[in-house]
């Protein structure tokens, strides 16, 4: 608490000397930059306990979220891929394209909710949210950089030095503080305001018709030990069935950990938002719901490594599949969609 | 006390901070109470086998008679702790060097706040221990930026040896040990304590002693297993052949002599 404050204490003595530029603001004035767990949620896996959260920290990560920059030849940044309005998934693209066009080999997911992650990326390779960037910056398909080079870049811009100084107090930039400010964005990107959230606590806006509840009766009963409330994921690495793509060979899973129990293995998405995060999977594979679906109902594949809770499918009436996607349609944060604070910086 | 400096320091910064003033206090110093401690400095000198590593032009010949030039070698040194005459421990806060041999001056560093006493025994870590692994983006020696970290597969690479020969498997005929792997059985964390055969380090208010350390880089090709690099040549992940190599070097260091 007093080093807050000391801190605190020494940005408003920072503030007042002469070394910031009283012409550059902040990217956009923000409020209500502050930890949220929401009711009955469980405690989350970040809490920004190195990092603490501020206002100037969350602007700088907001103004590097959507920074080109990061990438190699300054024209991809993490907004490309990951847009807002759906969700921070990338709309309609099964692969996202990267530097020079190029194509991944893995649907970008939708970003929210990350502090209760516990571990980032489709196969898990990366363990904590402040060093998720790394991934793709420096994939030689996505941003194709490394943080020297950003570094570089950010440290000849006046507006950045600017920004640096007021989130940390002095102007000089190293790759810690780059994820920090990341980190304080992404982190702060929570989704607790759908319908369904409304519903739950009892709240306006609420009011399930009865073919919501219906479909949320049959997600409780069958969709729930893995997408399970109230996150809609169990973080775990499953093998749900899908068969193997045979030019990408994706192993998932087993690409970190080398182990053959782990082939096919991919981590369990949230459901949140999942009317918005088309397509589906881990390759994309799927466009719409329905064929989500259809999968759990007559397609899975059995490698050998096929989750236990999957070994019969999912068998669903076409009645069941109406109602369970008219409850999967109120997990849609519409609050968080339309986010100001979210938005790309002018 | 830290919150009287830190106001101190903070009024300085307002009263330093646009234009000198002439009439500005100067702020007193305090006393100083007597030291009671000093400094430890340890010297990592790289050989292989008897001589001395130098980086690109020199072959060297391994165990399994491969004919070997380096390119690059650097590896964490941390958690270090000294031992004293009366058993009692020192162990370095924030303990977490980074040491290459293409820069001389990450070669030396000194350990401070070392209290007044003679050492018996040093012990460290190469590498860096699980719990920073996890732990997000560091600073100081730990920036992900040292080339040291794997942006994929989270984690340190404890240890880098590159270079090149002509017996390599791999196309290009370089070798490349990336050796990391923090957790469960791809864990190739070593503690190593090499001996002072019987000297001490004698700290005390005239003397920081330097204890100087020899590491051999040949020790990364043989003992226990002796490497073959037609068929182990590039290593970029935890795993088995990371492993074999980290159980090979962790005899790598040794103590040559400590001046007092």
């Amino acid at each position: 608490m007093h080093k807050k404050l000391n801190i605190l204490f020494l940005c408003i003595i920072i503030g007042f000397s002469c070394s910031v530029d009283p012409e550059i603001k902040p990217v956009l004035p923000v409020d209500n930059i502050r930890q949220v767990v929401p009711e009955g949620w469980p405690a989350p896996v970040y809490a920004f306990e190195n990092n603490p959260l501020s206002e100037d920290g969350f602007a700088l990560g907001r103004a590097l979220f959507y920074e080109k920059m990061l990438s190699r030849d300054n024209t991809i940044s993490c907004g490309s891929c990951h847009q807002q309005f759906v969700a921070f998934a990338h709309s309609e693209h099964k692969f996202s394209h990267g530097i020079d066009g190029l194509l991944g080999n893995r649907n970008a997911p939708g970003l929210f909710n990350l502090n209760w992650n516990t571990s980032f990326m489709w196969d898990g390779g990366i363990n904590h949210i402040e060093v998720q960037p790394l991934g793709p910056i420096s994939n030689p398909v996505e941003m194709d950089s490394d943080l020297n080079a950003v570094i570089s870049k950010l440290s000849s811009s006046n507006k950045y030095r600017q920004l640096f100084l007021r989130a940390f107090g002095t102007d000089s930039i190293n790759s810690q503080r780059i994820l920090f400010a990341i980190a304080q964005f992404q982190g702060m990107l929570y989704s607790y305001n759908s319908k369904y959230d409304y519903y739950k606590r009892g709240e306006t806006g609420g009011e399930m018709n009865a073919q919501e509840l219906s479909g949320y009766n049959l997600f409780v009963q069958k969709c729930n030990s893995c997408h399970k409330e109230p996150l809609f994921t169990d973080y775990a690495f499953r093998n749900n069935g899908l068969s193997m793509n045979s030019i990408l060979q994706d192993t998932g899973r087993a690409h970190i950990t080398g182990s053959a129990i782990d082939r096919f293995k991919f981590k369990t998405p949230s459901l949140r938002n999942i009317a918005l995060t088309a397509p589906y999977m881990h390759d994309g594979r799927f466009n719409t719901l329905d064929e989500v679906l259809e999968h759990y109902n007559s397609g899975i594949v059995n490698y050998g490594t096929l989750d236990t809770g999957l070994q019969n499918g999912i068998v669903l009436s076409l009645q069941e599949r109406e109602d369970l996607k008219a409850f999967l349609n109120t997990l849609t944060d519409y609050k968080f969609l339309n986010d100001e604070r979210f938005r790309e910086p002018n | 006390m830290k919150k009287t400096i830190f106001a101190i320091a903070s009024l300085a910064v307002l009263f330093t901070a646009c234009k000198k003033d002439p009439d500005e206090e100067v702020t007193p110093t305090p006393s100083t109470p007597a030291a009671t401690t000093g400094s430890i400095s340890l010297n990592f000198e790289h050989m292989v086998d008897t001589n001395a590593l130098t980086l690109n032009t020199v072959n060297y010949v391994t165990a399994n008679n491969d004919t070997v030039y380096f390119t690059k070698f650097k590896y964490y040194i941390s958690n270090i702790k000294f031992t004293k005459s009366d058993g009692s421990i020192f162990s370095e806060p924030e303990s977490y060097h980074l040491i290459d041999e293409a820069t001389v001056a990450s070669k030396t560093f000194s350990v401070a706040n070392v209290p007044f006493g003679n050492y018996t025994a040093v012990s460290f870590m190469i590498g860096v221990d699980s719990l920073r692994n996890v732990s997000g983006a560091q600073t100081g020696a730990l920036l992900t930026t040292n080339g040291m970290f794997w942006d994929w597969n989270s984690g340190y690479i404890m240890a880098k040896l590159e270079g090149h020969s002509n017996q390599s498997g791999a196309s290009t005929k370089d070798i490349l040990y990336h050796v990391g792997g923090f957790s469960g059985t791809n864990n190739v964390l070593k503690t190593v304590s090499p001996s002072f055969n019987g000297s001490t380090a004698n700290v005390s208010s005239t003397v920081n002693p330097e204890i100087h350390l020899s590491c051999d880089i040949s020790e990364w090709f043989k003992n226990p297993t002796t490497i073959n690099i037609a068929t182990l040549h590039t290593i970029h992940m935890p795993g088995t052949s990371a492993k074999t190599i980290a159980d090979n070097y962790a005899d790598m260091f040794s103590v040559e002599h400590i001046h007092n």
